[in-house]
């Protein structure tokens, strides 16, 4: 009997990667058809309720509306007050208010 | 022999001289797995992020209205909204109140909106998800809230948002706009801030501009701000996850640096013997490119794989300390999923391309000495 060859079997696993990386692709997309409906809530709740903000973290005013926080929020405590929330390390500032 | 051929039988060679040096190699794929998996997990959370936000927030306000007392946000006159009305362009403008609750009982910041067509009647609310998964169970249940004057309320809770809606309202209390002013003692004839819609959209900016100018102790923001926020903040190539990152992209670059400038013995003995056995500096060149190929496309599949099912189907466990933080309400929401060939490419050419050029330079040192040389060393 001929044994596989060592290149046959990498080819293999590559199609099949390459297969995985396509389903991906598809539940992306399937995905998104299906969560139409949850979009559509969530657009009308933003919109009856006046919302500017995702509710990602809720630790300080800063971090739960980003949006619409001050531009020195951070460092409102008190003078020289560092920032000290861990979430507001994972977060850039808004562009509209590290603007020059 | 075809062009093809040869390859096969150089590949066929290096998947074997891999395989001999099993362990050492799997070290190696379970690292760059690794890095792999990082670096795809942050790409696909933040660009998951901004294109919720892009999806959901672009029913957001078109200007909010801000008010600035001595340098903090500060509660806004509804005097104002004849002001602004006033002004060309502007279709309505109304004031919101909302603001922050502290719960003492499990150290939870909740956000409180009046909503001026609250459907129910007083002394109830109306509760985001997240809300009630920390005080369960809670539907036709009272909610003791501590007013600013000290006194409690007990409001009924009369219903609880849907799951589906939590990226926006999970931390969410509505209530009427009368409960929310015996609550926080806001007395009457004042907003947290204000709203405004303006007919034109290109009129927006014009509009911003003429409120700063007519009432100078104010801020806008407009819908574009919004979405640039969202858009800004959450750019995967900056912020602290990029910092830490860094930190291991670099461990490995100087892991794959160290494994590919310096040859093992068995290495160089190996070329050696091939050059002996009338391979060309080519032949090995290629033997070299291919088994950097064998590695690092074998990570880059199963980096980015692992890292699509640790986002999107277990909302990134990983990273949930650090998204976490103090939080007491964490929100569970499920991410919208994002893959797209630019995402895959900007990953591939960040692990794959650099390993496999990184491990033909030595070889092709070791390869273009003399056997003997090589083989002695």
């Amino acid at each position: 009997m001929r044994l596989p060859r060592e290149s046959t079997a990498f080819f293999l696993f590559v199609a099949l990667c390459l297969g995985a990386l396509l389903l991906l692709f598809a539940h992306a997309s399937w995905r998104e058809r299906g969560d139409r409906n949850s979009y559509a809530e969530k657009r009308e709740i933003v919109k009856v309720l006046g919302l500017a903000d995702l509710c990602l973290f809720t630790e300080a005013r800063y971090t739960r509306h980003p949006a619409v926080a001050d531009r020195f929020t951070p460092f409102q405590d008190h003078p020289l007050s560092l920032e000290h929330f861990p979430s507001a390390s994972i977060l850039l500032p808004p562009p509209h208010l590290s603007a020059p | 022999m075809s062009w093809t051929g040869k390859q096969r039988n150089i590949l066929d060679y290096t998947l074997s001289s891999l395989m001999r040096r099993k362990g050492r190699n799997a070290a190696l794929v379970i690292a760059y797995t690794f890095v792999v998996f990082l670096l795809a997990s942050v790409v696909f959370l933040a660009q998951s992020i901004k294109e919720e936000a892009k999806e959901v927030l672009r029913e957001a306000p078109e200007i909010v209205v801000q008010r600035l007392m001595a340098g903090r946000h500060d509660m806004i006159p509804e005097t104002y909204i004849g002001k602004i009305r006033g002004i060309p362009g502007v279709q309505s403008v109304k004031a919101r109140l909302w603001g922050y609750y502290y719960e003492p009982l499990n150290g939870a910041n909740y956000t409180v909106i009046a909503d001026e067509n609250y459907p129910y009647e007083k002394g109830t609310v109306v509760i985001g998800n997240g809300v009630a998964r920390h005080m369960p169970p809670l539907v036709g249940k009272t909610m003791p809230m501590r007013t600013y004057g000290g006194t409690y309320l007990f409001m009924r809770i009369q219903e609880t948002l849907s799951s589906e809606s939590e990226l926006v309202s999970s931390d969410l209390i509505l209530m009427s706009v009368d409960d929310f002013r015996q609550l926080f003692r806001v007395p009457e004839g004042v907003g947290t801030d204000l709203v405004l819609s303006v007919r034109n959209p290109r009129e927006v900016a014009t509009v911003a501009g003429k409120i700063v100018e007519i009432l100078p102790d104010t801020r806008p923001i407009t819908r574009s701000e919004v979405l640039r926020t969202y858009d800004a903040v959450f750019d995967w190539r900056g912020g602290l996850i990029i910092a830490n990152l860094i930190g291991a992209l670099l461990a490995f670059v100087l892991f794959a640096w160290d494994k590919a400038t310096g040859l093992s013995a068995e290495e160089r003995r190996e070329i050696g013997v091939l050059k002996g056995l009338g391979w060309e500096t080519s032949d090995v060149i290629l033997m070299k490119f291919w088994e950097g190929v064998v590695v690092s496309l074998s990570s880059f599949f199963l980096g980015v794989i692992l890292a699509y099912g640790h986002v999107f189907f277990a909302s990134a466990t990983l990273f949930e300390s650090a998204l976490k933080g103090w939080s007491v309400l964490y929100p569970a929401f499920r991410l919208k999923p994002v893959i797209t060939p630019y995402l895959v490419s900007v990953l591939f050419f960040l692990t794959v391309v650099p390993y496999t050029f990184a491990t033909i330079v030595p070889s092709w040192r070791a390869a273009t000495t003399d056997p003997d040389a090589v083989m002695r060393a």
